[in-house]
């Protein structure tokens, strides 16, 4: 849900106070020089994942967004940069072995660089949020394959925290043209990337065709989610064909099956959401 | 040379065994130059000093590699990436693990002798991850490089530090990731830290007393020859770190040692010129450091594009050659008696370069430099390899190379140098238009250049490859497996999952007649044999 600014202003002063850590405040709060010296750390241990300017590659959410899902205030901010998100691929400050480590001067440069790109974000969701969950799970179909708060299918990826960490322009492109960025699945802690979302067919020894997502995969076995959520753990030499695409598995929504209004709807429903 | 066509491997074995036992149980300079006969130790990092990462062991081999069992896990305990090639000498393993942990296993079951972790300051600067290659041994010390640029040894019984040498200031991001590689009674290193702007290094220190013999800048200063393919003072802080292990040939007493990218690594200008020694093979007198050639792989480096691969000796048609799979894209064949280009094929996709000069030598076309805005370009910043050590098959007379079609969209901006601090000028992304990353095990004759063979993974691996004479190649991928590879064919002929992506080479060595292949993977190290 959108909350005016100054209750979000009162909650991180109260954040701020509260927080027990000391030299946890921003030094560099506001500061034009630091956030541009932060620009640069971002483009080389950021922009990989999270894109040029913040606003969300393919695998990074988007943090123009001044509510962010996993930190509420510079603090966590810093926290979550330092060591990283468990169970996601966001990693520790020096592990991800394709940036550099950063000295905490550097992880508030960064934090400063981030807020100064919040202001020029420009992503309020122009839809309606409540006809937009109608949509959702309804007409539009969205639900049998995504979830939303628990509700909805496997397929796809969990939508619930979409809306706070994709701008309105990424929610929308992936609708219209899901093929185009495949969403990440599955994350392994050591691996270099997460496994993607690839459609994949293929036929068994006995002749059965099976189609769905890849929930993993390496050289000699794939773990597939059939369209039915059956999960079918195979051994590749074992089959007849198998076939990957990187067609998402996900119909590409056009204006012909969603309208422009619709969708806004939907956008304005996951964002409020993400909002939460 | 093929050993099998000598004598038998068992015999050699066997002999060789017979002799380290008697002799004792101690590492010295003429075991290390005559290694490759005795197949059953792993006593420096590539095997022997050719850097061909082939074992003489056949035990396992193509008929049986199928019944291939796990024999042992070590938990390293510690999060990260492990890179380290482990060594084994006489029954005793050797390996490194994240932060500076270096300890010595029981090579029959995995438990530990000893264990050693450095204290490190809470301000190091690692580039990309607190990893480490490898120790080196000799007499009864094994020698490590720390992540705060030290060089210490350790009691190969006890783990006990006996001396730590301080390098250079860690401070201004100078570090150690690299296996030593022991010379004679010299400690070998060279510097990590291109991403930084350090000065780049290669050290010799007198394994006995830990005192310096000699350094060799790769970046030469004022007065000296190639100081002037530097802009200004963009020597000071030009990079051409030395982060991976060299090779040594005792006939020429040369060294063989590559270098890393010029820094800023993604922005040229502020250092026009060819920007020497960064990426360059050296080849360097093994007494006194002095420079005897170079070959620069990759001239005025805007692509992060390190030349530290494990150069490789081959001996072929009558010559004496150091073969380099460079992570710019190319395979390059040099003449180790005087550094002359002999061929450079590539190997993987590339866009940076279509001609050559009169050396031979690929060029960059116009579209090569980054910009402002950043644009795409093949390989990317990882490479088409990188430190992922190589193998050379002298049966198959194959060089099997871990690579990566990969293209990044690559840009750059100005940045100013400060001690300590990251110094990219700018960086790379992924290209949204760009295909998916593809990653293979790929065998290239070096005669040729020619890809023969090639197996394609799931995904980018990081793993090294080994070779033995059982006609095996060996090697990881990011999803866990371990993989055993008929060497001619490269067909899978064994797996096992691991749980745990791979970024280290694998190494062969036996004992009480049985062939042991271990691996490190996820943050353990696993040994392989026969049931």
């Amino acid at each position: 849900m959108f909350r005016p600014r100054g209750v979000v202003t009162i909650a991180l002063v109260c954040l701020a106070i509260a927080a027990p850590a000391t030299g946890q405040r921003n030094p560099f709060a506001g500061s034009v020089k630091e956030a541009k010296a932060g620009e640069y750390e971002f483009r080389i241990n950021c922009a990989l994942c999270h894109g040029l300017g913040a606003k969300g590659g393919g695998r990074g959410p988007d943090l123009t967004r001044a509510q962010k899902k996993h930190a509420h205030n510079d603090a966590e901010m810093f926290q979550i940069i330092s060591t990283g998100i468990p169970g996601t691929a966001m990693p520790a400050n020096g592990t991800n072995g394709q940036g550099v480590g950063m000295t905490d001067e550097e992880i508030w440069q960064i934090i400063t660089y981030i807020h100064s790109q919040e202001a020029s974000a420009s992503s309020k969701p122009l839809g309606n949020a409540a006809q937009g969950k109608e949509l959702f799970f309804g007409d539009a179909n969205c639900s049998l394959c995504h979830m939303v708060n628990g509700k909805g299918g496997r397929l796809g990826p969990d939508l619930t925290g979409a809306g706070a960490g994709r701008t309105r322009e990424a929610l929308i492109d992936s609708v219209r043209n899901p093929s185009r960025r495949l969403a990440w699945g599955l994350n392994e802690a050591t691996k270099e990337f997460p496994q993607e979302y690839e459609s994949v067919t293929v036929v068994t020894a006995d002749g059965k065709q099976i189609k769905g997502v890849t929930l993993n995969e390496d050289s000699f076995s794939v773990q597939i989610m059939d369209t039915s959520e059956q999960i079918h753990l195979l051994e590749k030499d074992k089959l007849r064909s198998f076939q990957k695409s990187r067609e998402s598995a996900m119909p590409k929504y056009g204006p012909d099956l969603l309208s422009d209004k619709d969708l806004e709807d939907i956008v304005a429903f996951l964002a409020s959401v993400g909002a939460k | 040379m093929n050993l099998r066509r000598v004598v038998p491997q068992w015999s050699i074995m066997f002999l060789a065994a017979l002799l380290a036992t008697q002799a004792s149980a101690q590492v010295t300079s003429d075991r290390l130059v005559n290694a490759a006969k005795e197949p059953q130790n792993w006593m420096t990092y590539s095997g022997d000093y050719s850097g061909r990462r082939f074992s003489g062991l056949d035990q396992i081999n193509t008929d049986n590699a199928h019944a291939m069992v796990p024999k042992w896990v070590y938990q390293v305990g510690a999060t990260g990436k492990v890179e380290t090639s482990p060594l084994e000498v006489d029954g005793v393993l050797y390996a490194t693990g994240q932060d500076d942990r270096a300890f010595a296993l029981d090579a029959r079951t995995g438990r530990p002798l000893w264990m050693y972790q450095r204290q490190l300051p809470a301000d190091i600067r690692p580039c990309c991850g607190r990893v480490n290659r490898g120790v080196a041994i000799l007499g009864d010390k094994v020698f490590l490089g720390t992540l705060d640029a030290h060089l210490i040894a350790l009691d190969a019984k006890t783990g006990a530090v006996r001396w730590d040498s301080t390098a250079a200031d860690y401070r201004t991001g100078n570090s150690f990731t690299v296996a030593p590689l022991i010379v004679k009674n010299l400690v070998v290193l060279g510097v990590s830290g291109g991403e930084y702007g350090v000065r780049g290094f290669i050290d010799a220190y007198d394994a006995d007393t830990g005192e310096r013999k000699w350094r060799f800048y790769t970046i030469p200063g004022p007065g000296e020859p190639g100081h002037d393919t530097w802009e200004g003072d963009s020597w000071k802080v030009g990079g051409a770190p030395a982060w991976n292990t060299g090779t040594y040939d005792p006939a020429t007493n040369q060294i063989f040692w590559p270098t890393g990218n010029p820094a800023p690594s993604n922005r040229g200008e502020g250092r026009a010129g060819d920007n020497l020694y960064s990426n360059c093979l050296l080849a360097l007198d093994a007494d006194t450091g002095r420079l005897k050639w170079y070959f620069q792989f990759t001239k005025h480096d805007e692509h992060d594009w390190d030349a530290t691969q494990v150069p490789v000796m081959i001996d072929a048609v009558g010559r004496r050659l150091v073969a380099q799979a460079d992570r710019n894209g190319f395979f390059y064949v040099i003449d180790r008696t005087n550094g002359k280009l002999i061929s450079a094929s590539p190997y993987g996709k590339q866009t940076w370069s279509d001609a050559k000069d009169s050396d031979g030598r690929p060029t960059a076309n116009k579209n090569a430099s980054p910009t402002l805005k950043g644009h795409t370009i093949c390989p990317g910043a990882l490479g088409t390899t990188n430190f992922m050590a190589p193998t050379y098959d002298p049966q198959t007379k194959m060089f099997y190379v871990t690579a990566r079609d990969q293209c990044d969209i690559f840009s750059t901006a100005p940045q100013p140098y400060e001690p300590g601090h990251a110094f990219y000028g700018s960086a790379y992304f992924p290209s949204d238009e760009a295909e998916p990353y593809l990653g293979f095990l790929k065998a290239i004759d070096p005669a040729s250049g020619e890809i023969k063979q090639k197996f394609q993974h799931t995904s980018p691996t990081w793993s090294g490859v080994l070779s033995t004479a059982g006609g095996l190649v060996f090697s990881g991928d990011a999803e866990g497996n371990f993989i055993a590879f008929d060497a001619a064919s490269l067909k899978p002929l064994w797996h096992f999952q691991m749980g745990g992506a791979v970024y280290a080479p694998p190494v062969a060595f036996a004992l009480d007649e049985k062939q042991y292949v271990v691996i490190a993977a996820g943050s353990a190290l696993y040994a392989f044999g026969l049931p």
